[in-house]
């Protein structure tokens, strides 16, 4: 009896595995696949839903609206890391041998720093929009790498600069005392070495207090906050951290108008639950919110209107939702400009999608017909920066909905650079790697 | 009919100790070492190998290690992901400090460092038992996850905390290929287990299970609790130390002391405890059920709704996973309390008798 129970689970094993390995087999030849590693469960899973959302959204948009990238269509299948490191490699491995894969973004700095070390081989660009590795902005050293738009190092050298002209100039800094309430992981101690250069050059004092991850326990660092009564804090958190922090602060009666987040704890799952208590606190922005921008009406009449929409409707257009549409923009973006050299209607391979990456330009006229206009600067890339713009604005929590402030930041790159320069230095000396040969810029 | 053991005699002592005295599972291990070292390699894809082979056989690795401490000796252990931790780092400092250093050698020296730290941690053991021995090495894993943490040293001065490795060769083979991964965790955990279960079968090894089934009647018939108890803390933390290096270097290439968190810990005395307690081989059959049991189950999942006509989204997929996977756990333990092990044992029985019972 009970072997034919087993035999006939084996059976159904068998069929089910027969009937994933066929779509595979008979993959169509026009398709530029788009592996969306996500986390839909967990603690971060409040922002990685909306980030998720936005860039499966956009291809569907693309797909619907456009017919695809100049005729070919675009497909993709999403997995779940739950911000774990090993499930991500697992899904980077799953969906890395698909046909026609253009590009990986990880969505989590933790699987950004394991999968550097294995797209070199595997030949597949990776973009991290706004977060990963700081020192990977200089192409020469990192290939494979793009951390478009903005890096911890360029965030945190932005919040500076806004600290600076608030006080009214960047010298009144000096005997401030500015504390980094940070998540305990590489993401939140990437821009420690860009604080302390600043600390240094500027003359204020930095402290550090690191948060366990997930943050949910915060009591802790915030007593240190009130023993040590900073002038201000940067709060460095992802998830669930952001929330506990506003309410920690409040709890401490810590003023939320002097607490500046990066723009990973400036959207809306992360003030909502402290509505009011959060009136005040601030956040770097890499990206307008709302759905009047052109691309956001596109989606809604596109994919939403037709019942096609992957998340609630309402969500449509929030601060993390936007730049999932924004990074999805960029990726696309970077295999339609591959198809310029490489051939109009072919699907890229990752090479090829990389050249893309490594050589986007979009001006402003470039920005308006892909209807971003105000969403984000132009961005050009190149050979030596992968960066390809460092500007950002701060925005504040009135209570129920972000105000962007007028002025827009650009990170110093009298700082930046240097740094930039000696990480990538040194992490090639580490792995006996040379730099990019100039010659290699074209291929 | 074809698993019996009748006319095959023993006319040695030697012949009858053996670890395999059947013909029949003799042969069978040869097929299996065949199958694992030649028959795999050519079939398996390159998913396969980075996504669950390589897992398995490293996980193994670490069950088989935990197994020693908490199986055969009795001691229940929650440090184990912290014996992880510090053979990986302790590895990555041999191997990028020293010039030069051969891979083989740092995995090797990281276990050993592991080692060390076990018998510090496992002090605590002369003196509680029990779940109060299991709190007490709770204790290294949250010293080990403060150490990687804030002690800067150990990850290089690395800004981020975050630290990698690449190009890895062996005797000047390069281990970049899946291929030559899956080899080196296949030779490694071939060696270290063929130890383990020599040990355990050994003067050692009935110390080890004497004190786990009653220390005072062990301690009254001559054998020394301290030895005992930290000899087992010291091997099983060797091989989860090297096991340790292995999941930082060949499966992950770049971590951060969050890849060895308490949770690595829990996930491996799950492993052992449905595996089967006391049993080498029972560590084998835990971790392949705890590593690609999730993973299947995510794969499938979406295929067997699509079966049925409609679409299930990745949250549900990874929602149901955990669901699926905590119900298997629980109908395991309640239909075979002794593990995966035990269950094996009860078929190999059966199949003696098979096709004729009576």
């Amino acid at each position: 009896m009970k072997l034919f129970t087993l035999a006939r689970s084996a059976a159904l094993v068998v069929a089910v595995a027969s009937s994933l390995a066929a779509p595979s087999a008979f993959a169509q030849a026009k398709e530029q696949f788009f592996p969306l590693l996500s986390y839909r469960t967990g603690p971060y899973a409040p922002n990685g839903v909306p980030w998720a959302n936005g860039k499966q959204d956009y291809l569907k948009m693309i797909n619907a609206r456009d017919g695809g990238v100049n005729g070919v269509k675009i497909t993709f299948e999403e997995c779940e890391t739950g911000y774990a490191t090993d499930r991500g490699v697992e899904c980077y491995e799953r969906l890395k041998s698909k046909p026609g894969v253009a590009l990986f973004d990880p969505q989590a700095t933790g699987i950004t720093f394991a999968l550097t070390e294995k797209v070199v081989n595997d030949k597949v660009p990776l973009i991290t929009l706004g977060y990963g590795l700081s020192v990977a902005q200089d192409g020469q050293a990192f290939k494979w790498n793009f951390p478009l738009m903005g890096s911890y190092w360029t965030g945190a050298d932005i919040l500076i600069q806004h600290l600076g002209k608030k006080e009214g100039g960047m010298d009144k800094l000096k005997g401030k005392k500015i504390a980094l309430v940070y998540h305990d992981s590489p993401f939140g101690k990437e821009p420690i070495p860009l604080l302390e250069e600043r600390a240094r050059q500027l003359g204020f004092d930095l402290s550090k207090i690191p948060v366990t991850a997930p943050g949910v326990d915060q009591k802790a660092a915030w007593l240190q906050v009130r023993q040590n009564r900073p002038d201000y804090v940067l709060l460095w958190g992802w998830g669930v951290m952001n929330s506990t922090a506003l309410k920690e602060a409040q709890a401490t009666g810590y003023p939320r108008e002097k607490m500046y987040g990066v723009w990973w704890a400036g959207a809306e799952p992360d003030v909502k639950d402290v509505g009011e208590g959060a009136k005040g606190y601030n956040a770097l922005a890499l990206n307008t919110s709302g759905t009047q921008p052109k691309v956001i009406q596109d989606i809604l009449k596109h994919v939403h209107d037709k019942g096609q929409g992957t998340g609630p409707k309402e969500e449509v257009g929030s601060v993390l939702y936007t730049r999932g549409v924004i990074i999805q923009a960029l990726g696309v973006e970077a295999v339609r400009r591959a198809q310029e050299r490489f051939g109009k209607g072919k699907v890229m391979t990752g090479e090829q999608v990389r050249w893309g990456l490594e050589n986007l330009s979009l001006d402003d006229k470039k920005l308006a017909a892909l209807g971003l206009t105000g969403v984000i600067r132009p961005i050009s890339t190149s050979c030596a920066d992968h960066m390809g713009s460092t500007w950002a604005r701060v925005q504040t929590w009135d209570g129920s909905k972000w105000n962007l402030g007028a002025d827009w930041y650009q990170a110093d790159e009298q700082i930046i650079k240097p740094l930039v320069k000696t990480g990538s230095d040194k992490y090639l000396a580490d792995k006996k790697l040379t730099r990019r040969d100039p010659s290699d810029c074209q291929s | 009919m074809f698993y019996r053991e009748n006319g095959q005699f023993k006319t040695s002592y030697r012949a009858d100790q053996q670890i395999l005295p059947i013909l029949q599972d003799r042969i069978a291990m040869l097929v299996l070492l065949v199958v694992g070292f030649a028959v795999v390699p050519m079939l398996a894809s390159d998913y396969i190998f980075r996504a669950i082979l390589i897992p398995f056989l490293i996980f193994s690795l670490a069950a088989v290690g935990v197994n020693i401490l908490v199986g055969f000796c009795g001691q229940i252990s929650l440090g184990s992901g912290a014996f992880m931790a510090v053979g990986a780092y302790a590895a990555y400092n041999f191997f990028v400090r020293i010039d030069g250093m051969p891979l083989i050698l740092a995995l090797l020296l990281g276990g050993v460092c592991a080692m060390l730290f076990g018998m510090v941690f496992g002090l605590p053991s002369l003196r509680v038992k029990g779940l109060y021995l299991a709190v007490a090495t709770l204790a290294a894993q949250f010293f080990a996850d403060w150490l990687f943490l804030r002690v800067q040293w150990f990850t290089n001065n690395s800004s981020s905390g975050s630290v990698s490795v690449n190009n890895l060769q062996v005797f000047g083979l390069s281990l970049e290929s899946p291929v030559a991964k899956y080899w080196f965790c296949l030779v490694l955990l071939s060696v270290i287990a063929l130890l383990a279960k020599n040990l355990v079968r050994g003067a050692v090894g009935r110390e080890w299970m004497a004190i786990r089934d009653m220390d005072v009647a062990a301690a009254v018939i001559g054998i020394r609790p301290m030895f005992a108890k930290l000899s087992a803390f010291a091997v099983s933390s060797f091989v989860v130390g090297v096991a340790g290096g292995l999941w930082a270097f060949i499966y992950l290439g770049a971590w951060e002391p969050a890849a060895f968190s308490v949770d690595q810990s829990f996930k491996l005395l799950f492993m052992v405890i449905i595996g089967g307690m006391g049993s080498i081989m029972g560590s084998f059959f835990g971790a392949a059920f705890i590593v690609v049991l999730p993973i299947a189950l995510n794969l499938f999942l979406p295929a067997i709704t699509s079966l049925f006509g409609f679409e299930i989204s990745t949250a549900s997929v990874s929602h149901a996973e955990l669901m699926v996977f905590g119900g298997l756990i629980v109908w395991f333990l309640i239909v075979e309390p002794h593990g995966l092990a035990k269950l094996w044992a009860i078929g190999k029985q059966k199949l003696r008798l098979w096709p004729f019972p009576h």
